[in-house]
């Protein structure tokens, strides 16, 4: 195979290189090893070469190449998938969309701009700032990630209960399908006619093709927060003062839990305090014109004084607020300081089974003797359970995997999702069978088929299948460990 | 002579509903039929009603989430959701005149309140439905927060029952605001709705709803939340512009003639436009110049209903659209055809057992 293989690969990149621009096309083996792997470099696979488009039409022309070729292609963003959705294929391309990076049209009377998918999620939000306007959905990553890659994955946030994922926030996409088509779906509008395309194509994880163009919706930015902070003796304290929150009929923007091991990390690494003898911390956050929040507040207040907190800190301004959002944000990077390698994952269960869920969780950690911390979105049901080991002692990777896959076969026990906003990737693909019967999987695998027959796009990514790179550890993003990102 | 259709099938379970979509070649979905022109089809089409898929399967306000049958009328769903504190915060439209869940969906509907968190498509979590080969597939998630496996649940909003028919369905609810205040807010001309309308959607306010009356002209306003708050708010917008606030029972009665299209001449044809609020000053003009037309503007100039008297021509106005009562084509404007719309069609439908997107005979 490896000998015939071999000159037909160098035959294809030289007809690729002639297609394109000098300069566009990578092969060098230093620059290939950079996109071996994504967000948690838990996989790592060799592409053959790397495409760098810099406009619109070159990343088309790579595509409908990849098509008459039958070439598997990943399209990549920044790389912070923490599923392996970007992991490139080996013997395929990566067609990374950096360059493509343009904010074409920002208009504050429409609220909505229109984006190339290279555009970093923050970028948004800072061009909409001067307007008073900001673009909602903010996965921990935002200061690096892509609206291509936020596309591909629906990607969340600690906002998601009241203001939903990506594809909440997604008018419209130009997009080049993995057959060479090009389709332009929705646009300015905020509503819709016949069949939500838009819709089908946020989430499909770079299965379908490549999002050229995205029209997003920009919203107000709130006026005033009131962020509080409960320590509690238990977990299960917690999660009791989270249904009362829930109950009261109160819509905050923000409900988060941290646990005892997720506090001590966030202690340790960025000098968070919290109150001394909690299990666990909730972190509340209303937001809006100043009138309604000052009213909530009184209803919040009431609710966490009935709960039997340890002790309440409201954050009395900005800068406390930004501290309990600091703390909260930088826990999981701060757990992962506690160990050398770790799983992370983000199942979802209904909320009221939140209790059950983290008690399991605990005495199989015990049980399993394996260390898990718990950092997570309450107020929607999503899980963030970080599964610490040490790849260096034998067994030890073995163990976590399989706590982890207790944890999402629980979540799918208990009627809910094996994934919130990660997206199944590589890493959970094994796992979609649990969720969905063979029909529906069959189901979206003929959707998959329709938008690309050859299985080109981002092959081996969501259906559970053979041919998985090679696992290698699971650690710390490099920008984690630098300090520029933390993971929720 | 014109043949008759054969009486429609009423399947009273979601296994009776796979086998109702198995038992004829072509097959097409209607609910109460509120939107009749979405399923009007030729008459070789067996019609699946779901007026006996009815009622609510599961319901925890605990979760924000609820999961009906197709065939619940949108009024019991109200008034389940109501007794808890909890909405569906796009206001499904015709509810009054008896709307299903599953009609509203395949006709891609939402109302006033969907200005401030987002439409039907927002709020959707996950199917339950029958594809084309009768197999029942559920799709999405029960819970809020879900990323597994492509959304065909949004898929199935405004698919007019093209794709596969509709079982049970799960949506998120919120918490409804304690208090709403309505404002009406007269304006001179068009210019200066566009104007409230986009300053009032940036405004701090967070406005429940944003619509406007092209003919009186006026915009009217809707605020939601806590009593001790609105009056505030009410006050800053007023000073702004003049207006007044409309009574409780007043703002009642309107926002349901908004969301039943009372409006609307009766018998007559009835269309949905999609919009960007740039558009609404040539929407408006194209209105004005149809004899007998009379229209609304909702979600802050996103969305345009235009209606006419029976036999009169829809305002010629250029952009996408919808027909749901009346004569006249089912698409309007441009519709984009792409060939993977077709591939789509095939994966779901492989013996084309539903009508085609564009087989809107009738
Ligand atoms: C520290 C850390 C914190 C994180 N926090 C969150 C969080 O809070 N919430 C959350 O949801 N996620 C989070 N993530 C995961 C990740 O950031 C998101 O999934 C993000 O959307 C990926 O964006 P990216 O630009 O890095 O995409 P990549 O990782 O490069 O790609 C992700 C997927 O998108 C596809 N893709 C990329 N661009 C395109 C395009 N233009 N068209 C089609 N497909 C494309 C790729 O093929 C791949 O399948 C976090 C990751 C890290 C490392």
């Amino acid at each position: 195979m490896e000998t015939t293989a071999v000159p037909d690969r160098t035959a294809t990149l030289r007809r690729l290189m002639a297609l394109l621009p000098p300069g566009r096309v990578l092969d060098g083996a230093a620059q290939l090893a950079a996109y071996g792997s994504d967000g948690l470099t838990a996989f790592e696979a060799r592409p053959l070469a790397v495409v760098v488009p810099e406009t619109q039409d070159e990343a088309i022309a790579a595509v409908r190449f990849c098509h008459a070729e039958k070439l598997p292609f990943v399209a990549r963003g920044s790389g912070t998938s923490l599923s392996g959705g970007s992991t490139p294929c080996a013997q395929g391309i990566v067609i990374t969309l950096n360059r493509l990076n343009r904010i074409l049209r920002l208009d504050p009377a429409e609220r909505v701009a229109v984006v190339e998918p290279g555009v970093i999620n923050l970028a948004v939000t800072a061009a909409a700032q001067p307007y008073g306007l900001h673009y909602a959905p903010d996965p921990s990553s935002q200061s690096v990630c892509t609206i291509g890659g936020n596309v591909a994955f629906n990607a969340g946030g600690a906002h998601c209960l009241k203001y939903g994922m990506t594809s909440n926030h997604v008018l419209g996409v130009k997009a080049v399908l993995a057959t060479g088509e090009v389709v332009t779906w929705g646009g300015p509008s905020r509503e819709n006619i016949g069949p939500d395309w838009t819709g089908l194509f946020v989430g499909n994880e770079g299965l379908f093709g490549i999002a050229l163009e995205v029209t997003l919706q920009l919203l107000p930015r709130a006026e005033v927060f009131h962020t509080v902070l409960a320590g509690y003796r238990t977990l299960e304290e917690a999660g009791d003062a989270v249904a009362a929150v829930v109950a009261s009929g109160l819509l905050p923007g923000a409900i988060e839990i941290m646990d005892a091991l997720a506090l001590e990390a966030a202690s340790a690494a960025v000098h968070a305090e919290y109150p001394p003898g909690c299990a666990a911390v909730l972190i509340v956050e209303l937001e809006g014109p100043r009138e309604v929040v000052a009213a909530d507040r009184l209803r919040l207040d009431a609710i966490l004084a009935a709960s039997q907190p340890v002790e309440v800190r409201p954050a009395r301004d900005a800068a406390e607020r930004l501290a309990i959002w600091k703390g909260r944000k930088s826990a999981f990077s701060a757990v992962g300081r506690l160990s050398p390698d770790f799983i992370v994952q983000d199942g979802v269960v209904p909320r009221r089974r939140l209790g059950e869920a983290l008690r399991k969780i605990s005495a199989w950690s015990k049980e399993m003797n394996v260390r898990c911390a718990n950092v997570f979105h309450a107020g929607d049901g999503n899980l963030h359970p970080l599964i610490l080991y040490d790849g260096r002692e034998a067994g030890a990777l073995e163990r976590a995997e399989a706590l982890a896959g207790r944890i999402l076969r629980l979540c799918v026990e208990m009627g809910g999702s094996i994934t919130g906003e990660h997206g199944v990737g590589l890493e959970k693909r094994d796992y979609l069978p649990d969720m969905f019967s063979p029909e529906e999987v069959a189901c979206l695998k003929r959707l998959r088929a329709a938008f690309d027959p050859f299985e080109i796009a981002n092959p081996g990514k969501m259906f559970p299948g053979p041919g998985a790179p090679a696992l290698t550890q699971h650690g710390l993003h490099p920008l984690e460990k630098a300090g520029v990102i933390a993971r929720e | 002579m014109v043949a008759l259709a054969p009486a429609p099938l009423t399947p009273a379970s979601l296994d009776e509903l796979a086998a109702a979509v198995r038992s004829a070649p072509r097959v097409i979905a209607v609910g109460a039929g509120t939107k009749p022109r979405l399923a009007a089809v030729g008459a070789d089409v067996v019609r699946v009603s779901t007026v006996r898929l009815s009622g609510i399967v599961d319901y925890e306000p605990s979760e924000f989430t609820f999961t009906a049958l197709a065939g619940t009328p949108l009024r019991e769903i109200v008034a389940a959701l109501g007794e808890k504190g909890q909405y569906l915060p796009f206001d499904p439209p015709l509810a009054g005149a008896g709307a299903t869940l599953g009609g509203t969906v395949a006709a891609g509907l939402s109302g006033p309140g969907r200005f401030r968190f987002g439409g039907l498509r927002d709020f959707i979590l996950g199917v339950r439905f029958v594809d084309g080969e009768g197999r029942l597939l559920r799709l999405g998630g029960r819970v809020v927060k879900n990323a597994a496996g492509f959304d065909v649940p949004k898929f199935f909003v405004g698919s007019a029952g093209r794709f596969g028919v509709l079982g049970e369905i799960t949506f998120k609810v919120f918490p409804r605001p304690a208090v709403r205040r309505t404002l009406c807010l007269p304006v001179a001309e068009t210019k200066a709705m566009t104007a409230m309308f986009a300053a009032a959607g940036a405004a701090r306010w967070e406005l429940d709803a944003l619509e406007a009356d092209p003919a009186a002209p006026a915009v009217w306003l809707r605020l939601g939340g806590p009593a001790a708050a609105l009056d505030a708010l009410a006050g800053e917008i007023f000073a702004r512009w003049p207006g007044r606030t409309v009574p409780d029972d007043e703002a009642a009665a309107h926002w349901t003639a908004i969301s039943e299209f009372d409006w609307a001449p009766a018998g007559g044809t009835l269309a949905k436009f999609a919009l960007s609020p740039g558009q609404v000053p040539a929407f408006v003009a194209a209105l004005a110049a149809a004899p007998g037309a009379k229209g609304w503007i909702g979600a802050g100039g996103n969305v345009g209903y235009a209606a006419g008297p029976a036999g009169a021509a829809l305002p010629a106005w250029g952009g996408a659209g919808v027909t749901l009562r009346g004569n006249g084509p089912l698409w309007l404007g441009p519709p984009p055809r792409v060939e993977v719309m077709r591939a789509v069609k095939a994966a779901m439908d492989p013996v084309n057992r539903f009508p085609g997107l564009d087989e809107t005979g009738a």
